[in-house]
């Protein structure tokens, strides 16, 4: 992980998918993600955010084009690597943590990676402490907070020890508090982060650099900050930021800490 | 069904019953009811003897004796069909004039009431000091085939989630003034149903996705690892080889 030249960590080229019913979610989508990067993946509903993030691990394949993850091409025969890379967290985290207990959940990723015991144990721990949440182990997920369920899914994730953390809509019912104490937990984390959601602040404060989606195609790149102050950009897809906030007056997310 | 709460039948606790290796437990249970299930109903003085082991075992673990009592009435139902049996069933009779009663009859509902409640009396104790958790883990130490295991985990898990749900649906749905009286009103019920089948059914394609993402080859990994100490199988077995020996006796007494 160091120096400009090397391999993306994830690269996709001209990549286009037609769902199985005809219906057409990419049109040739392009982007580079360096190792270490934190960015965000914007684009209004439809856009086909949500497809490209399943090409991403591989659990859609390209229809054309390609989709790379360090180097390795996503296909059939490289899942299992390309899903221990690629860390998907799911908007709704009673889709994610369907074990009885929270510990079993988070284990479920690295035991499918044929770790266990000890090791098992010290992934489960570490990745449990990397989002706080040690001390509910032994809960089951249903008796969690919505926010406490969050931070589990995001550990289930974390357990694989993936290079990119991809993460669907991460602030989306969250109660402030919540919300702001998950940003803390990901800007400390060091997978590359790749974020899809529809809360422009949120993206201003974790990456400093976006993508906007619109009809199956990527549209734009450049820093948050001035894809936020674009006015005209922001209407033509449908992006609108919280009434009252002004890009502008905010400091731009800081390095990495 | 316990319903939304089915997760809650843990007292929690820590007494020695607590602490045994699910997969004891569950053997010991399985064990003893079968051994109830075949001792013969006319030697009163065995179930006299496995009730009082249930008693002593309930004083082990600490539970509060009238919670099992009241977790003993859900096979009141069942009981109540085989308290029909001496009215119905045919053979010789007891009784004068305007009543009698089948001696068969009477025979089979001792035999089910008594053998019945006994193996819910078992079933009261193991869940109360078994987490479902450990409950599904013990079933896979047994060698319980995955495909069950991996139902009764997603079952435990989504009943809350799907009844919660419905519960949403349902406030919803009397939000806009929906309030059934009659039959032909139930059609927006039967709407809520088919909609929550279809949302579950969506709900588990989109597990699914979840698991494929992390790794899941359509084998669920076995976790649980390290036998249960040779202690904790002696101690459980106590119960079924004290019922064993009762059972044998008793066979030995009636033929």
């Amino acid at each position: 992980m160091d120096g400009a030249h090397v391999t993306p960590v994830l690269a996709v080229e001209g990549l286009a998918y037609a769902y199985p019913d005809g219906h057409q979610a990419l049109f040739g989508v392009d982007m580079r993600i360096e190792a270490g990067e934190r960015v965000a993946l914007l684009g209004p509903n439809g856009a086909g955010k949500t497809t490209l993030v399943l090409h991403l691990n591989g659990i859609h394949l390209a229809g054309r084009g390609s989709v790379r993850v360090a180097g390795t091409m996503v296909e059939k025969s490289s899942l299992a690597e390309i899903r221990r890379r690629v860390g998907l967290v799911f908007q709704d985290p009673d889709d994610q943590l369907f074990m009885p207990t929270v510990r079993d959940d988070v284990a479920f990723g690295p035991a499918n990676l044929g770790l266990r015991g000890d090791e098992l144990d010290h992934r489960v721990h570490d990745a449990l402490a990397a989002v706080g949440m040690t001390d509910v182990a032994d809960r089951a997920p249903h008796h969690l907070s919505f926010g406490q369920r969050r931070r589990v899914a995001v550990a289930t994730v974390l357990a694989m020890r993936p290079d990119v953390l991809v993460l669907d809509e991460p602030s989306s019912n969250l109660d402030p508090a919540s919300r702001r104490e998950l940003a803390e937990i990901l800007v400390g984390l060091e997978q590359t982060i790749l974020l899809v959601t529809h809360d422009l602040p949120y993206a201003l404060e974790l990456c400093p650099r976006s993508l906007v989606m619109n009809e199956g195609t990527i549209v734009a790149d450049g820093p948050t900050a001035d894809i936020l102050g674009d006015a005209a950009l922001m209407a033509a897809n449908r992006l609108e930021l919280p009434y009252g906030f002004d890009p502008a007056s905010v400091p731009p997310p800081g390095p990495r800490s | 069904m316990a319903g939304a709460h089915a997760s809650s039948l843990l007292v929690p606790g820590d007494s020695r019953l607590h602490r045994l290796r699910p997969q004891c437990k569950i053997a010991a249970a399985v064990a003893f009811i079968f051994i109830v299930v075949a001792t013969p109903r006319e030697q009163f003085w065995a179930f006299g003897a496995y009730v009082a082991g249930l008693v002593l075992i309930t004083g082990i673990s600490g539970l509060p004796p009238r919670l099992v009592l009241r977790r003993l009435t859900v096979d009141l139902p069942f009981l109540a069909f085989a308290l029909f049996l001496p009215f119905f069933a045919g053979g010789e009779q007891v009784g004068d004039g305007w009543w009698s009663l089948s001696i068969d009859g009477l025979w089979a509902s001792w035999n089910i009431v008594a053998k019945g409640t006994l193996g819910v009396a078992t079933s009261v104790l193991l869940t109360g000091t078994t987490s479902l958790a450990d409950l599904i883990r013990g079933m896979e130490r047994l060698h319980a085939p995955a495909a069950f295991t991996a139902i009764t985990t997603f079952m435990v898990r989504y009943a809350e989630v799907i009844t919660g749900e419905m519960q949403r649906m349902k406030v919803a749905r009397e939000s806009r003034g929906h309030d059934p009286r009659w039959l032909w009103q139930i059609r927006a019920i039967a709407h809520t149903a088919g909609t929550l089948f279809v949302r579950s059914y969506e709900r588990g394609e989109r597990v699914h996705l979840a698991m494929l993402s992390r790794g899941f080859d359509g084998a669920m990994p076995r976790m649980v690892e390290g036998g249960a100490p040779r202690s904790d199988w002696t101690t459980a077995a106590i119960l079924p080889a004290t019922a064993l020996a009762v059972s044998l006796a008793a066979w030995m007494v009636h033929t």
